[in-house]
């Protein structure tokens, strides 16, 4: 099963980098990295149910062994806060972006290589 | 499964810092003079500084100390990146008090977001695992996009858009590093990674122990991770951000990036490779010395042909990353030697002082000029003899000339490649010092060799000055009296391996 959900994460992975690569509108770029943090949260908490050194048999049980079990869950959480936090300065750059140049392609976007 | 007031104590640095950048903010809404906040900022610096000694100081006695259940830890190392970092925000807050003024009645919103961003960069060098890893360097960049695209110009968003999308971009390919390093050993501890390794193999039997790390995912981990670091080292390549975001950036934020933010930057890398893959230092090693080949090579040769000066100070910023990647590749092979860690620690600190003299002189001539072609620094050395004497030194010692601490920083780095048994890479580094001559000393002769096009005389303010004077002192002290701070750069590279 952990095969499976990494085959779903890794193939989530690579659209990501596909887009972020090819897309040349900034709104679907930033989509596009969200595929990919959404791909390492798909990884993260496929690793947290399968890999695990925790032995949820040992004494105290789930309750004492808890912290192991749950850390990849924890840093997927983290992961989401950040990528919401990204997104939300990406929208506000985009904004006065916007207001400047009338234009949201990222190809157009080049003063300083001109 | 508490917060103690011990937690508390040790990340009393970066606490101190949080609360004085929300100060600032609070303060600025109460008081009318506005410049007023930057005074605020430059003198509360004394808290985290007096933190950091303090904890310096118990470290010194009795170790290092976990910090939140093993997140965080405070020993030497962490300590050495975090006073370094909170004496570039003091001498940068100094310097740039006239640059700010134009982002007037914003200057608070600026000093603040520099403040959290040094915070994160704190963090980031005392992180003991991949979580704390990942939230550091994320409230260490964040704060950077919106610095990046603070004038509001047209370019300084360009830059600000450029930084976040590939940030972004680095931090996802870091992470699914992170999630396979965790998922191979199933842990995120930095310390128990190494010993958690042999069991990859009962993970992915196909994979066995023979491959280069023990198998495939911890090689991908590795990679990734590798990858994801490189966006923030401007290693080669992952370099192209660098020269558009120094040119489009406000200077001072250029300045923040080229120094603290890389120092962080070759802290966590040394201190995830050294502590967490210290075993499989072989594999990796020659990784970082064809890297800081190919890194060096690239910035020198692309900084040739550039016109602008912050444009020319992003390539250099490449090149310098490239000697201080030796540093990182020098690793001992019986693993007992840390001299390669050493000194990059002791680069970083020289590089700080050099880079930081060399962007304040350019602060404040582009400051007067408004021009920051290279162009427009024509008889620069007629219309402001002193700041041009500043710039012109800090240009000598990156390029590695006696009697500066470039000249020292790279002997150091060269000397920690040929006893790790890379000594072409120390004679790539000194080909590469050779070419950096060509753009460093054309700068210095622009400068005093042509006539000047207006004849006005340029000046600073008194606190940029003193930050010029500040750094100019480091780069002659350090460079004929650097045993001090090697000193310190040992004691702290020593922590790195229990």
């Amino acid at each position: 099963m952990l095969e499976r959900l990494l085959i779903l994460s890794v193939v989530l992975f690579c659209i990501g980098l596909y887009g972020v690569l090819s897309r040349r509108h900034i709104i679907a770029i930033l989509m596009s990295i969200e595929l990919m943090f959404n791909a390492v949260n798909v990884a993260l908490v496929a690793f947290s149910r399968y890999v695990t050194p925790a032995d949820l048999g040992a004494p105290g049980g789930l309750a004492e062994n808890a912290r192991y079990v749950l850390t990849g869950q924890g840093l997927a959480v983290f992961v989401i806060v950040a990528a919401a936090a990204e997104v939300a300065l990406g929208l506000a750059l985009v904004i006065a972006l916007m207001r400047r140049t009338d234009t949201l392609d990222i190809t157009a976007v080049n003063l300083m290589r001109r | 499964m508490g917060l103690s007031a011990r937690d508390l104590l040790l990340v009393s640095p970066e606490l101190a810092l949080v609360v004085l950048a929300i100060v600032i903010v609070l303060l600025d809404l109460v008081l009318d003079r506005k410049g007023f906040v930057l005074a605020v900022g430059i003198a509360g610096l004394a808290v985290p500084l007096a933190a950091a000694l303090g904890l310096w100081a118990i470290v010194a006695d009795g170790g290092p100390e976990m910090a939140f259940h093993g997140a965080l830890v405070v020993d030497a190392f962490a300590l050495f990146f975090k006073l370094l970092i909170v004496g570039i925000l003091g001498l940068l807050l100094l310097s740039s008090a006239d640059y700010i003024e134009r982002f007037s009645p914003h200057q608070a919103e600026f000093v603040a977001l520099v403040l959290l961003s040094a915070a994160g960069l704190m963090l980031l060098a005392g992180a003991a695992d991949l979580i704390a890893v990942f939230v550091s360097l994320e409230l260490a960049s964040l704060p950077v996009v919106a610095l990046v695209a603070f004038s509001k110009s047209e370019r300084s968003i360009e830059a600000g858009i450029k930084y976040l999308l590939l940030s972004g971009l680095s931090s996802a390919v870091l992470l699914y590093g992170f999630a396979f390093l965790y998922g191979a050993t199933g842990t995120v501890r930095l310390v128990a990674l190494d010993p958690a390794l042999p069991t990859i193999a009962t993970m992915l039997p196909a994979a066995g122990g023979a491959l280069p790390f023990g198998g495939f995912a911890v090689l991908l981990g590795v990679v990734l991770a590798t990858a994801g670091f490189g966006f923030k080292l401007s290693m080669v390549p992952f370099q192209m951000w660098t020269p558009d975001v120094y040119e489009g950036a406000p200077t001072p934020v250029a300045a923040f990036l080229a120094t603290a933010s890389k120092a962080a930057a070759f802290a966590i890398v040394l201190r995830l490779f050294y502590t967490a893959l210290g075993g499989a230092s072989a594999d990796w090693s020659i990784m970082f010395a064809v890297l800081a080949a190919v890194t060096m090579t690239v910035g020198n040769v692309v900084a040739i042909a550039q016109s602008n000066v912050k444009r020319l100070l992003g390539y250099s910023a490449i090149a310098q990353a490239g000697y201080m990647l030796i540093g990182v590749a020098a690793v001992a092979s019986d693993g007992g030697s840390l001299l390669g860690a050493e000194s990059v620690l002791f680069y970083l600190g020289g590089y700080a002082a050099m880079n930081l003299a060399a962007f304040f002189a350019v602060i404040a001539i582009t400051n007067a000029t408004g021009d920051d072609r290279i162009e427009a620094l024509a008889g620069v050395g007629r219309r402001t003899p002193l700041i041009a004497l500043v710039l012109a030194f800090a240009l000598i010692s990156l390029t590695g000339i006696p009697p500066t601490v470039g000249f020292m920083g790279k002997l150091f780095l060269f000397n920690a490649a040929v006893s790790a048994d890379l000594a072409w890479l120390a004679v790539v580094g000194v080909l590469n010092s050779v070419v950096s001559a060509y753009y460093y000393m054309g700068i210095v002769r622009t400068m005093y060799m042509r006539e000047p096009a207006e004849p006005r005389r340029i000046g600073a303010p008194v606190t940029a000055w003193v930050a010029m004077g500040v750094a100019t002192a480091g780069v002659a002290v350090l460079g004929v009296w650097p045993a001090w701070l090697l000193d310190i750069a040992r004691t702290a590279a020593g922590s790195l391996v229990p």
